[in-house]
């Protein structure tokens, strides 16, 4: 049983039969639109003791944490917390990280992406990842959905391709904008829409789970409603993990929050409770301004 | 009084007037713009140095160019009657020489009375000229930073026309590349039509023959020559052929590897010695293609059964491939490195393997630098003479076929410039000819290079 098992069906069934009962095997279509604010929510990833050190340097402090399928997940903090290494180390981006290494585990679907059977490229065609800053390859738009359907072999035709970016593009509400210029280059879009490209074309390889590294951090505040919206939306079919250092976006769009500081996990749990009622002081001070 | 001296004092001088200049600067006075200085101190120092420091540089170098030549036509004109009368400019500049060896104390036999007489007063002028130098300059100096000191006041704008002066500057030195360019250029048109006069234009384009020579005495038999260049521009893409499909795929790889396989550690170490071999001398590389490239090839050709011409097409571009293989690894490298990480990120996101995002996202982002290099690459081999003489020949077989010996542009430019002739032959004069068509063929690759560049490139800002 490795975690790659499954790829051709992995449209409908998910591949979690691994004894982890938590896993709950359900067609993206068949499933709610909202779920759960109850702790019976199943539960995609889990992180135990994980550690990351860059170097000598240790940047995460034995992190815990359960992301649940089919809801966003936000991590706060102030800046260096170690939010974006916990949230790389969870597609193993680290790896291409000289002189980074780590200890503990993370389990997707019950198996362990650390585990030397794991194909870190099917890995990461599983778990997407949007940046910081928007980087669409210098290609057109059209090229830029679908580089990964391309690479991996999605489409067996040139209409079942054309198909793929439509809907991608669609689902990013990018189709009608760029309808007609589908072949200029994606570098030529403004910020909001290179953005949404991005997330176009990480859909467009059909993951399960989305990391999003601080994505709208570049975006104007229109903009980053529409992206927003947008993570409400894929969050019915996807596992959308979020790194902010916006508080208020954190409690707009996530059903969970972890806060982390100075490189460990502090408090973690319904956004609703960390934000109204946190436990810890450092949370407390945090979410109320007093540093970050 | 040498110029030396006088070069010292003019520097002694500016760094005087920079002083005086920084010392007479306004105080400034930050609390309303307007009356505030319009600069720091230094801008009024280097206003006065300016003043003191260019006038003085541009009269010192007329002075140098114009001063022999005065000095010549004054002692030309001292000279005795029968010396000057009835001489041509020609043989009065040999009489000219004959004075400046004597004034620097190489006289050969017997010298004429007038002659001495007349190299004594040579440098009697010359030192004069000297002497008067330094002082014109000196005055000079003085006045003008005088000048530049005396206005200098509160609202004084200094540092504008510093920067006004500087971007003077700065014209004049880029203007001294262009006028090059286009005297080159010029030059080559000029001595090309007086060849193309002997020759005609057709015949040296399309011709197949290219045999240089011409009669050396009158009515001389079978010397007429033949000027077509086919044969040695066939022979020129012969031999960068063969040298580009050997660098290209060398250096390429080599830059991939360096760039997103290899150890930062590993790549420090290596660079450095890859980029060596753009160094060598190339006549060193002629050595080792001649002696070493060449004989090995004709007996791996004897053992295969094909017949590989000891001098030959493919041991000299074999030789230049490596050559110029670090101008294209080297650059590409630079290109790849530069390419910004959320690209090769963001193609890991979506499960590209290493290969896929360099093939497909990387190079095509790369294209332009990587450009550059083959354009580099290609000019140098097209340009490269030292190996072909020596492992290609000088022989203008008309082939296409590698094994074979062959001839390049540069190198018959070489040999027909070797030697004793004068410029007003068609055989030296087709030098002249077949650098300008080799000028105008790099243009022509890069100028379409570009348009290719522009029109592919991927830009990822």
């Amino acid at each position: 049983m490795t975690f790659l098992e499954g790829q051709a069906e992995r449209q409908g069934i998910a591949i979690g039969a691994s004894g982890d009962t938590r896993v709950r095997s359900a067609s993206p279509a068949a499933h709610p639109a909202t779920v759960a604010t109850s702790e019976e929510t199943p539960i995609k990833m889990t992180a135990r003791k994980l550690s990351v050190f860059y170097g000598e340097k240790q940047a995460l402090f034995d992190v815990s944490l359960d992301i649940p399928d089919r809801q966003i997940m936000a991590f706060i903090g102030p800046s260096g917390c170690g939010k974006s290494t916990f949230l790389r180390s969870l597609n193993r981006m680290n790896d291409t990280i000289a002189g980074c290494t780590m200890t503990g585990e993370v389990m997707v679907d019950g198996i362990n992406i650390y585990d030397r059977v794991v194909d870190v490229v099917e890995l990461r065609r599983r778990i997407g990842m949007v940046f910081q800053k928007p980087n669409p390859f210098p290609k057109s738009i059209y090229d830029n959905v679908a580089y990964g359907p391309r690479i991996h072999g999605l489409a067996s035709s040139k209409e079942e391709l054309d198909e793929i970016v439509q809907t991608c593009l669609a689902r990013t509400g990018l189709l009608d904008e760029v309808s007609t210029r589908l072949h200029e280059p994606g570098t030529s879009l403004s910020g909001g829409q290179q953005q949404r490209l991005c997330i176009a074309r990480a859909i467009a390889v059909s993951p399960d789970i989305i990391l999003m590294d601080e994505p709208c951090s570049a975006l104007d505040p229109i903009a980053t409603a529409r992206v927003e919206e947008l993570m409400q939306e894929l969050q019915k079919n996807y596992t959308i993990v979020i790194v902010t250092h916006n508080m208020q976006q954190a409690a707009r769009v996530s059903q969970r929050t972890a806060f982390f500081h100075l490189g460990t996990l502090v408090e973690w749990g319904m956004t609703e409770q960390i934000f109204t009622s946190p436990v810890d002081d450092r949370t407390q001070g945090y979410i109320t301004g007093r540093y970050g | 009084m040498n110029y030396l001296t006088t070069t010292l004092v003019l520097l002694g001088l500016i760094a005087l007037a920079f002083t005086l200049g920084r010392r007479r600067a306004p105080v400034r006075d930050a609390t309303w713009v307007k009356t505030a200085s319009h600069a720091s101190p230094g801008y009024y120092g280097a206003y006065v140095a300016l003043w003191c420091g260019l006038p003085c540089l541009i009269l010192f170098l007329a002075w140098i160019a114009l001063a022999p030549t005065v000095i010549d036509s004054l002692i030309v004109g001292t000279l005795p009657e029968q010396i000057t009368a009835g001489k041509s400019s020609s043989e009065l500049s040999l009489v000219k020489s004959q004075i400046h060896s004597l004034a620097a104390g190489q006289a050969f036999g017997e010298p004429d009375p007038a002659l001495s007489e007349a190299a004594a007063r040579y440098t009697e002028f010359e030192q004069v000229s000297r002497m008067a130098l330094f002082v014109v300059i000196l005055s000079l100096a003085i006045l003008t930073t005088l000048f530049a000191r005396s206005h200098i006041r509160q609202h004084f704008r200094a540092r504008v026309y510093v920067e006004r002066i500087t971007t003077g500057i700065l014209i004049a030195c880029s203007t001294v590349a262009i006028v090059t360019t286009i005297g080159i250029v010029v030059s080559l048109l000029f001595e090309s039509s007086r060849f193309f006069a002997a020759v005609p234009v057709h015949e040296f384009l399309f011709g197949l023959n290219w045999e240089p020579q011409i009669p050396i005495r009158e009515g001389q038999v079978a010397a007429t020559g033949a000027f077509g260049a086919i044969p040695v521009f066939v022979g020129t893409f012969v031999v960068s052929t063969v040298a580009m499909t050997i660098s290209v795929p060398l250096g390429l790889m080599a830059a991939i590897y360096m760039s997103e396989y290899a150890s930062r550690d590993f790549r420090k170490a290596a660079k450095p010695v890859l980029e060596i071999l753009a160094g060598i001398p190339t006549i060193v590389y002629g050595f080792f293609a001649v002696l070493t490239i060449a004989p090995w090839m004709t007996e791996m050709g004897a053992k295969l059964g094909i017949g590989v011409a000891p001098n030959s097409a493919i041991a000299a571009g074999f030789v230049m491939g490596i050559m110029i293989t670090p101008f294209i690894s080297s650059l590409s490298d630079d290109a790849l490195t530069a390419v910004p990480n959320s690209l090769r990120d963001g193609a890991a996101a979506l499960g590209a393997t290493q290969a896929e995002t360099i093939r497909q996202v990387l190079l095509p982002a790369a294209l332009p630098g990587i450009m550059g290099g083959v354009l580099l690459a290609v000019s140098r081999a097209i340009g490269e003479t030292m190996i072909v003489v020596m492992a290609a020949g000088i022989a203008a077989n008309l082939t296409l076929n590698p094994l074979e010996p062959v001839t390049t542009v540069t190198v018959q430019i070489v040999t027909l410039l070797i030697g004793d002739s004068s410029f007003d032959n068609p055989k030296t004069l087709a030098a002249f000819a077949l650098g300008l068509v080799l000028f105008i063929m790099t243009l022509g690759i890069n100028i379409v290079a570009l348009q290719i560049t522009r029109k592919y490139r991927e830009k990822y800002e």
